[in-house]
Order: C-alpha cells, then sequence, then structure tokens
C-alpha cells in the first residue's frame, strides 16, 4: 500500500503548503522549526506575499530555512539579521521582509541588532524561536535556559551565581515605542499552532503596513538539544519553559 | 547637474560623491578621523533628493551587515570608519566577499594598535590587503592621495564591485580624510532604477516577482566538494582582477638611479623630498601604488631593473615593503622608512632617511 491509496479524493483533509518544497528537512523529529516553517509558507501564500517576502536566515539550526520556504531569502551572520532586515526593508520599502532567529542568535550574540532595530521600528517581522538551548552546536546553554536545565555547557545544571539569570528578551522589546506588536506563541497542540498562524498573520500585515517592528516568539522544543523524546518535549515546555514565557500577547497597538 | 569645483575636506568630498554617484545607502557608525562622512550625508539629506538612504547604526557590527543586507537586494551600498570600527566589521566583510556582493567599504585610518591615536597612519595596510576577515578572499584596496581622489574612488569603487561582484575599499588615511582641497565633483547621476537592478544583479534577493524561482543569498556550503568549487570560482575573480585593474602612478622614474614607493598622502610627502633629492642632483623616482590589491609587483620590478636601491616609506612600521620585496625578489637593497602612532614626516626627514640608507 502507498499513500495514494490511503489519500484519495474525499478523505485528503491537509497537505503541504503550497510554498514549501518538497524535500527532507535536516530538522530532528519534533523540533519546532519545521511547525513554524509551514506556518510561515502558509501564511505567505495565503497573504499573497510570495513575491514579495524576503526572509533573512540566522545561524542555527533555521539557517536552511532557505531551502524550504519557496522566497527570496538572505542568509545572515549569526546575531546580525535584524541588521541585514533594516537595510533590505529600508532599500526595499514595498517588500515584506522578516526575520527568522534562535534565541541564541536573537537574545545573546545579536541581542544589541535586535533592540535597535525595534528601537528604531524597523517595519520588519521578527520571528524568534526560544527553545531554550543552542540546538546547532550540540545544545550548549542559550540566554534563555532555565535555571537548573542541564546543557553542554551547564552540565550540572544553569546555576544563576555562575551563569547568570536566563533573559527574557520580549518583555524588553515589548517596552520599546518601535514595536506594533509583541507577542509570544507555540506550536505544540492544533490549537496553539493555530493561534500562532494567526500572530503570524497580524504581525506580517503589521510590518506591510509600516507599524513598525512586530514580533512573534514561538516558544519551542529541541528534544535533541534537551534529550527527552518529542512527546516529553511538549510536557516538559508546558511545566518548564511556559513558566518563566508565558503565552499571551505582550503589545498589541493594532 | 554637472560637475562642480569645491573646496572641502576629503570625507566630505567621500559623501557629496556617493549622492552625486547615485549610491542608495549608506550605514555608517562614527568615529574620528571619518565622521564627516556620516555628517555631510545627514546634513545634505539625500533622501529628500536622490532618494538615498543613509543611517547611523548602532556600531560598525550592524553598519556592514546593513551594508551586507542592501548589496543583497542589488542596492549600491557603502560605508565608511577608521581603524577600530573596521576591525569590528572584518566578519561582514568575509561574509560579503563569500557571498560575491558589490560593496564600498571606506578606512579613513588612524594609528593603531588598540584605541591608539585619532591621528593620521597607514598601519591597517595588511589588514586591508591580506584578508582581514577569515578565509581566503581579498578586497580591491582603493588608497587615494588628494581630495579629488577621494571623491574620484567613490566611482571607480563602486564600479569594480559591481564588475567583479566582490567589495572594494578605499583605503585612506587621516590626513586625506581631514585636509581641505579643490575637487571637482563628479556630474550627478541617476540611481539605477528597481528593473536595471534586476537586469544587472539577477541573483540579488529582491522578492521572486517575475522571476519564477527563488534567490538565495549565502556564504553556507556545508558540501566541501561545492565549497572548493565555489572558492575556486572566487580565485579566479581575483586572478581576473589582478590581470586588468592594477593602478599605480610613477614619477620621475625615467632616469632615476633610486626607487622611492609609497602611497596615498605619504607618497605627495615623498614627491616633494624627491625634488629637493633632484636639486641636490640625487636621480630618484617615486611609484605611487593606487590598487593596493592587485598591487603593482611589475612596475615595481620593471622600474627596479635600473635603480640601486629603494625606499619604502610608510605611516605604520613596515607592511606594504613586504609587497615591495616581492616584488624584486630580494635582487637589491629594499629599506624602510615609517612613522607610527599619528605621526607623519616632513619632506626633508624622508630625504635623511634616504641618505642614511644609501651614503648620498
Ligand atoms: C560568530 C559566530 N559565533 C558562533 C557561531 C556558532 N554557532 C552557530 S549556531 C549557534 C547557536 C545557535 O543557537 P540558537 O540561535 O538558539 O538557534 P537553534 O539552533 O537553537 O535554533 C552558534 C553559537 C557562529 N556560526 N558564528
Ligand atoms: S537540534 Fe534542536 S533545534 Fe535543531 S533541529 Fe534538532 S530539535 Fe530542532
Amino acid at each position: 500500500m502507498n499513500h495514494d491509496d490511503i489519500i484519495k479524493q474525499g478523505t485528503k483533509v491537509y497537505s503541504r503548503p503550497r510554498l514549501m518544497d518538497d524535500r527532507n528537512m535536516h530538522y530532528c523529529p519534533g523540533c519546532s522549526h519545521g511547525v513554524v516553517h509551514k506556518l510561515v509558507s502558509e501564511v505567505l501564500d495565503e497573504m499573497g506575499l510570495e513575491n514579495d517576502a524576503i526572509g533573512v536566515a540566522p545561524v542555527g539550526c533555521a539557517v536552511f530555512a532557505y531551502h524550504y520556504i519557496d522566497i527570496d531569502w538572505i542568509e545572515a551572520a549569526h546575531g546580525r539579521a535584524p541588521a541585514v532586515a533594516t537595510a533590505a526593508k529600508r532599500l526595499n520599502p514595498e517588500r515584506m521582509v522578516f526575520t527568522y532567529q534562535g534565541d541564541g542568535d536573537l537574545a545573546a550574540i545579536g541581542t544589541a541588532e535586535t533592540i535597535h532595530a525595534a528601537n528604531r521600528g524597523e517595519n520588519i517581522v521578527i520571528i524568534f524561536i526560544n527553545n531554550g538551548i543552542y540546538g546547532m552546536t550540540g545544545g550548549q546553554m542559550a540566554p534563555t535556559t532555565l535555571e537548573g536545565m542541564k546543557t553542554a555547557t551547564t552540565p550540572y545544571g544553569r546555576r544563576v551565581d555562575l551563569n547568570g539569570y536566563p533573559l527574557n528578551i520580549t518583555p524588553l522589546l515589548a517596552q520599546l515605542p518601535g514595536t506594533c506588536y509583541v507577542t509570544r506563541q507555540s506550536v505544540h497542540t492544533a490549537a496553539t499552532t493555530r493561534k500562532c498562524k494567526n500572530a503570524l498573520k497580524k504581525a506580517f500585515k503589521a510590518s506591510m503596513e509600516g507599524r513598525g517592528t512586530a514580533v512573534v516568539e514561538v516558544v519551542g522544543t529541541c528534544s535533541s538539544g534537551w534529550k527527552m523524546s518529542p512527546a516529553d518535549a511538549n510536557k516538559w515546555m508546558e511545566q518548564h519553559m511556559f513558566e518563566a514565557y508565558p503565552p499571551g500577547d505582550l503589545k498589541d497597538t493594532l | 547637474m554637472n560637475e562642480e569645483v569645491r573646496l572641502m575636506k576629503g570625507n566630505e568630498a567621500i559623501a557629496h560623491a556617493a549622492i552625486r554617484y547615485g549610491v542608495d545607502g549608506y550605514f555608517g557608525y562614527p568615529i574620528t578621523p571619518q565622521s564627516e562622512v556620516l555628517e555631510t550625508l545627514e546634513a545634505e539629506m539625500p533622501w529628500e533628493t536622490t532618494g538615498m538612504v543613509v543611517l547611523q547604526a548602532e556600531s560598525e557590527v550592524a553598519s556592514i551587515n546593513m551594508v551586507y543586507g542592501g548589496a543583497a537586494t542589488g542596492k549600491a551600498v557603502m560605508t565608511s570608519s577608521s581603524s577600530p570600527g573596521v576591525s569590528l566589521m572584518q566578519e561582514g566583510i568575509s561574509y560579503i566577499a563569500a557571498a560575491e556582493l558589490p560593496a564600498l567599504i571606506v578606512n579613513v585610518m588612524r594609528g593603531g594598535p588598540g584605541l591608539g591615536t585619532i591621528h593620521p597612519s597607514q598601519s591597517d595596510y595588511f589588514q586591508a590587503t591580506k584578508g582581514g576577515g577569515h578565509g581566503d578572499y581579498h578586497l580591491i584596496v582603493l588608497a587615494p592621495a588628494t581630495v579629488q581622489e577621494m571623491a574620484d574612488f567613490v566611482g571607480l569603487g563602486f564600479d569594480l564591485a559591481f564588475k567583479y561582484r566582490t567589495p572594494a575599499m578605499i583605503l585612506a588615511d587621516g590626513i586625506v580624510g581631514q585636509m581641505m582641497e579643490k575637487v571637482v565633483l563628479p556630474p550627478v547621476r541617476q540611481r539605477r532604477t528597481p528593473e536595471q537592478i534586476t537586469e544587472q544583479c539577477p541573483w540579488a534577493a529582491t522578492g521572486k516577482s517575475g522571476r519564477g524561482h527563488r534567490n538565495v543569498v549565502t556564504s553556507l556550503e556545508l558540501d566541501s566538494a561545492i565549497m572548493e568549487k565555489n572558492n575556486e570560482r572566487f580565485q579566479r575573480t581575483y586572478a581576473e582582477i589582478e590581470r586588468n585593474e592594477v593602478r599605480f602612478q610613477s614619477y620621475y622614474t625615467d632616469d632615476c638611479d633610486y626607487l622611492i614607493v609609497a602611497f596615498g598622502s605619504v607618497a605627495r610627502i615623498c614627491l616633494k623630498s624627491i625634488e629637493e633629492a633632484r636639486k641636490q642632483g640625487i636621480k630618484i623616482g617615486l611609484i605611487r601604488p593606487i590598487t593596493l590589491w592587485p598591487f603593482p609587483y611589475e612596475a615595481i620590478a620593471e622600474v627596479a631593473k635600473q635603480v640601486k636601491g629603494i625606499l619604502v616609506v610608510e605611516l605604520n612600521a613596515g607592511q606594504m615593503i613586504e609587497d615591495v620585496r616581492l616584488a624584486v625578489s630580494h635582487e637589491m637593497p629594499v629599506y624602510h622608512f615609517g612613522r607610527m602612532g599619528g605621526i607623519v614626516p616632513n619632506p626633508l626627514e624622508v630625504l635623511n632617511a634616504f641618505k642614511s640608507h644609501f651614503n648620498n
């Protein structure tokens, strides 16, 4: 039996988004990046932005976003996506420019670029995948790693006296007058995934209308880095990550 | 608008030339001795006239990555800074070179290392000509000696950057940046239209509009076999630039017994020393490399055939001298005279240094 026998007219309820390439992804099973890629593809298609979008990919597990979503892309240096996007947008104001960044990219090495782009109110969307760890380099501590969380560089758990506090950067961004919409979402259930999609739509729309910087944080899992099964990772995220990073809108001026 | 004759600083000339060339964007961060570039652009408000974007970034790291982002969309974009700021830019410059993007970077050098001094220097020669950032790449490096060349090299730098899809650098010293001279500003050109950009830069990430396939600007390639091929392509470009774009100026080389090699404003000081020497019957010639990369090895080797020795004069501890020695393969004495820390020698000091080496 192949999948054509199962998926017939009338039984097919869902398919790969049109803007998503038909190729194997390098993401681990259960990784949030794949779901968010899917949402970005759907939203761009539904909003008719396929030809207007310029994505800025980070250094991190999502570096190859440009292999999966069929729009124009610029691959930025680690942490610099908001600076790259600033220029791309200012020089091409009619385009929809967004960054897609991990927590190390956005909240450690790229903190300055993130805060200043948002503070200038650049008309870009920042999609921020907060999985509390450095996925790509093999599970080291991220700025958002929770206290007590074990990583390759905090093998006995993050200690505040040694490593400082987890950096909750999104509320900081919400304080800046340059941001128009700052929200925190997740994609671990069908319901939250639908909500996240609406948030992305709202952010893209605001950016096209020139309302300022829109930030969509997605609290996600990194089952490989966390050394958990995808199902356990989702549970752990709900129990621990949501306590430090509760989902919901942090700012909505739209 | 046509050419215009003005009296201004080298840094100001860069700003005016950029607007007139039709540059799309400038991104920079203040640092002495080049802040007049950003200041002049902000005062001129080119966004009201040509539509040029001017932005004071939060750091040189941000500036160069803005340049990367703008260049990736096919726009003519530039930044300027001075030595410590250019050190901060090196990762970004390497990305620009590796992604094969045209861009212009201006370094108005001050004395280092470290925070050093705000006074003039040429001590970033190695950084500019030998790579600077990581990986096997080159910049096209132009060394202006006059305010006129500060203005002219903006256009030349962009023309070369777009021709070879590689970043170009104007490597100026604090003297040319700060001094005022007469300058003929180039005629005003229109900025390219989006259609012209699409035609000139079919690789640019401008949105897929009308193209049907995506463009991706990246320097990443995890397949080593392909990455080696990419490197071979870069090296072919560099070889072509070495064949076509060597620029230098020679003075009094027809009959010279000795040669001075100097670049930037120091070459003008050396010219005065040479004129004084000629009054005393000492025949010295001068070669002033205009492109520091590609370096005029052959021109120097050619003149070297007739001379007894070479003096390399620089505002550093001896950097370009290595390229001059390569040019002449150690077949004759090559000495160095340099001042450091922001000190600029006068013509007599240079002549005395020459005499101390060549016993005249
Ligand atoms: C300048 C620089 N420093 C370090 C690295 C190595 N590096 C690559 S990805 C990464 C961290 C990625 O973590 P994150 O941004 O959280 O994204 P994730 O992989 O978890 O999605 C690091 C440190 C690099 N490529 N460049
Ligand atoms: S390492 Fe983590 S973030 Fe990277 S693909 Fe795997 S699960 Fe996703």
